[in-house]
């Protein structure tokens, strides 16, 4: 079993690891959203292996802190850190979205150990996690939630309805971060339909803003702790990431939000992955 | 003389052959039925929580609020966000009720309802004011005639339309105690209370209300009143119908509606609901599979219907007894004649000989 809380290192040497299982799984499954899995690669990687309270024997824990991959499409990378992590067998990640699989094509709660929120349909996870940060403020409870938004996402109203009544309910256990890769399905988020000054908009709807670079694992791990110790409001973690992160030609693609690599494109991959976060 | 109905009050049953059941029966909005049985919910478990969107007041589930603030959340005009934040909720073990109108519960926020509280088959009752035609002056905004249909066809789902005030608390206990989730349908306008405390609720159990043979009237929420109604028309001309209370949409008594359809051989259904998939797709799709007889649905057509008070919007869209009893004698027309009843067939012949001489004031009660 993977020894956790990890160093910075030990958890940029895992991210590439992530970043591995990630192209593999949806190079096998021959369908899939690597982009947005290896732009929150970090993120999540901080999450499972440094900052979260859980206990991966035990996924039901009522005291655990809680994660909701809002953008649900993206679910590679969180199979990817909960198989690192131990929730399951690493055996499984070759089924993704087969048949009879654990590891849907979208997050299911009851079928995947470790998922605690089913997602898929965007805009939904972050009221979710409203829902898990109030049950902790009226059990008195204090495990925490974190929320991965994508930016693309943002453009769902359903987002700023759970932003508003974060900040009603002052909700300072309940951590967001924004995927703030500037792509999304069809084209550029800021040309399709633009949420800046998205800093601004959290801000003026109560939340505390923090910017960080999303791949800088030194500032991923500051800002998600740094977030537990402020009081009175929620806090949304602007990560600036690339879409495609550590893949040379999926980076900052928008073809590659939802497209499979073939064998010889994952072979690429994996090489420029290993070399660039595994040679420790 | 013993009585053909069961659990309806005796002053009702008095009230039903008189044109006074609405204007003197005890009545009230199933909403506040509802309001008053999550108070007692809320004082016997600590996990019930109420969530609103800016119709407390109307749902008086203000009621709930004011005794326990920190478990009541009023999430403002954000039905999507109310509906999600319920499953986030329940994934820890609370039960809350998610309060709206129909239209919001089943269309607004059907998106949240089905892949964040079904999908995944949470603990979260929603709590639907304003359903079917029941909110006459309104309009069509406000008048979720699709609701139940809606609800049905998600994978899972239960759904319940309780008949009355009496059994509406009934249900909202009922809910509270099952573990998943449930559609429940209130009425905005005043129902009778129809029957007593023996009322035998149990989700997915329908009720026989009224004994009969000649035909089997399948109804549920608002419509069961005009049933019983349209049953006692009917007795005045020698037909006895059935009356069943199929509260529970789904999953449907089919072992119930079954029975009346054996021992009866005529079936009706009447639903406040457009009658594309609610009750009466549900009995038409049983009875067509496994016991097929003639049968009707009474229900909203292919059409949007109007603000205007309450009865008088179900009538003029065919919701009232009156049109319940001219499905019923369809139906006993087209019952193999072998089967049909001395006493029907001959009220049925007695109608035809009386109807052309009686053309005039058949015009005027139309108006």
């Amino acid at each position: 079993m993977i020894q956790a809380p990890m160093t910075v290192e030990e958890l940029k040497h895992m991210a590439g690891i992530i970043r591995c299982d990630i192209i593999e799984m949806i190079c096998n499954a021959g369908a899939g959203h690597p982009g947005g899995s290896l732009s929150a690669a970090d993120v999540v990687t901080a999450l499972y292996f440094r900052v979260m309270r859980i206990d991966p024997r035990n996924p039901g824990w009522p005291d655990r802190d809680r994660f909701i991959l809002s953008k649900g499409h993206a679910c590679p990378v969180w199979y990817a850190a909960l198989a690192e992590r131990g929730y399951f067998d690493k055996s499984e990640l070759a089924t993704l979205r087969r048949l009879n699989s654990i590891l849907q094509g979208h997050p299911d709660m009851h079928k995947t150990p470790g998922v605690d929120m089913t997602v898929g349909s965007l805009g939904h996870g972050l009221s979710a996690g409203v829902g898990m940060a109030l049950s902790a403020k009226l059990k008195k409870k204090d495990f925490r939630v974190y929320v991965v938004v994508g930016d693309g996402e943002s453009q769902e109203g359903s987002i700023w309805e759970a932003a508003m009544s974060a900040a009603k309910w002052k909700l300072d256990n309940l951590t967001a971060i924004l995927d703030r890769n500037h792509l999304q399905n069809d084209f550029c988020v800021d040309d399709e339909m633009p949420i800046e000054p998205v800093a601004d908009k959290w801000r003026a709807f109560g939340w505390h803003v923090d910017a960080i670079d999303g791949h800088d694992m030194e500032q991923v791990v500051a800002a998600l702790e740094a977030a537990r110790e402020r009081p009175g409001a929620p806090t949304m973690i602007i990560a600036e990431t690339v879409k495609g992160k550590g893949v040379s030609f999926m980076e900052n693609v928008a073809d590659w939000h939802g497209k499979a690599p073939c064998q010889t494109e994952a072979d690429q991959a994996l090489v420029e992955i290993r070399r660039c976060y595994c040679e420790v | 003389m013993k009585s053909k109905y069961r659990y309806v009050l005796p002053e009702i049953q008095d009230l039903l052959a008189t044109k006074e059941l609405f204007a003197k029966a005890k009545s009230e909005p199933t909403r506040y039925s509802y309001a008053d049985a999550l108070l007692k919910l809320g004082e016997q478990n600590p996990h019930v929580v109420s969530l609103d969107a800016d119709v407390s007041k109307s749902m008086k589930t203000t009621l709930f609020a004011a005794k326990f603030p920190e478990r009541s959340f009023n999430f403002g005009i954000a039905e999507q966000n109310m509906m999600a934040a319920a499953a986030g909720m329940a994934t820890t073990g609370l039960i809350p009720f998610a309060n709206t109108y129909a239209v919001f519960a089943s269309m607004r926020a059907l998106d949240m309802v089905r892949n964040s509280i079904h999908y995944p088959r949470l603990n979260v009752k929603i709590a639907a004011s304003h359903s079917g035609i029941t909110p006459g002056p309104d309009g069509v905004t406000h008048q979720a005639q699709e609701d139940l249909s809606i609800m049905r066809s998600i994978a899972g789902s239960t759904v319940i339309a309780p008949a009355d005030p009496t059994s509406t608390q009934m249900a909202v206990h009922a809910a509270a105690a099952y573990d998943g989730p449930v559609y429940l349908s209130f009425t905005r306008d005043p129902v009778p209370v129809l029957y007593d405390q023996a009322f035998p609720f149990q989700i997915g159990k329908a009720v026989l209300v009224r004994e009969g043979g000649d035909a089997a009237i399948i109804a549920n929420r608002d419509l069961v009143v005009q049933a019983l109604i349209a049953a006692e028309m009917l007795a005045r001309k020698g037909i006895e119908a059935r009356v069943i209370d199929c509260h529970t949409l789904k999953p449907l008594d089919e072992k119930m509606v079954l029975k009346a359809a054996k021992d009866t051989g005529a079936v009706v259904t009447a639903e406040n609901n457009i009658i594309y998939g609610g009750l009466g797709s549900a009995v038409a799709e049983l009875l067509v599979e496994k016991h097929p007889i003639p049968m009707k649905r009474v229900g909203v057509g292919n059409t949007f219907a109007e603000s205007g008070p309450y009865l008088e919007v179900i009538d003029k869209y065919g919701l009232t007894a009156r049109h319940i009893v001219k499905a019923v004698n369809e139906v006993l027309k087209r019952k193999p004649s072998g089967k049909v009843p001395v006493q029907a067939k001959t009220a049925i012949r007695s109608r035809a000989k009386t109807k052309k001489p009686k053309q005039k004031p058949r015009a005027g009660q139309k108006r």
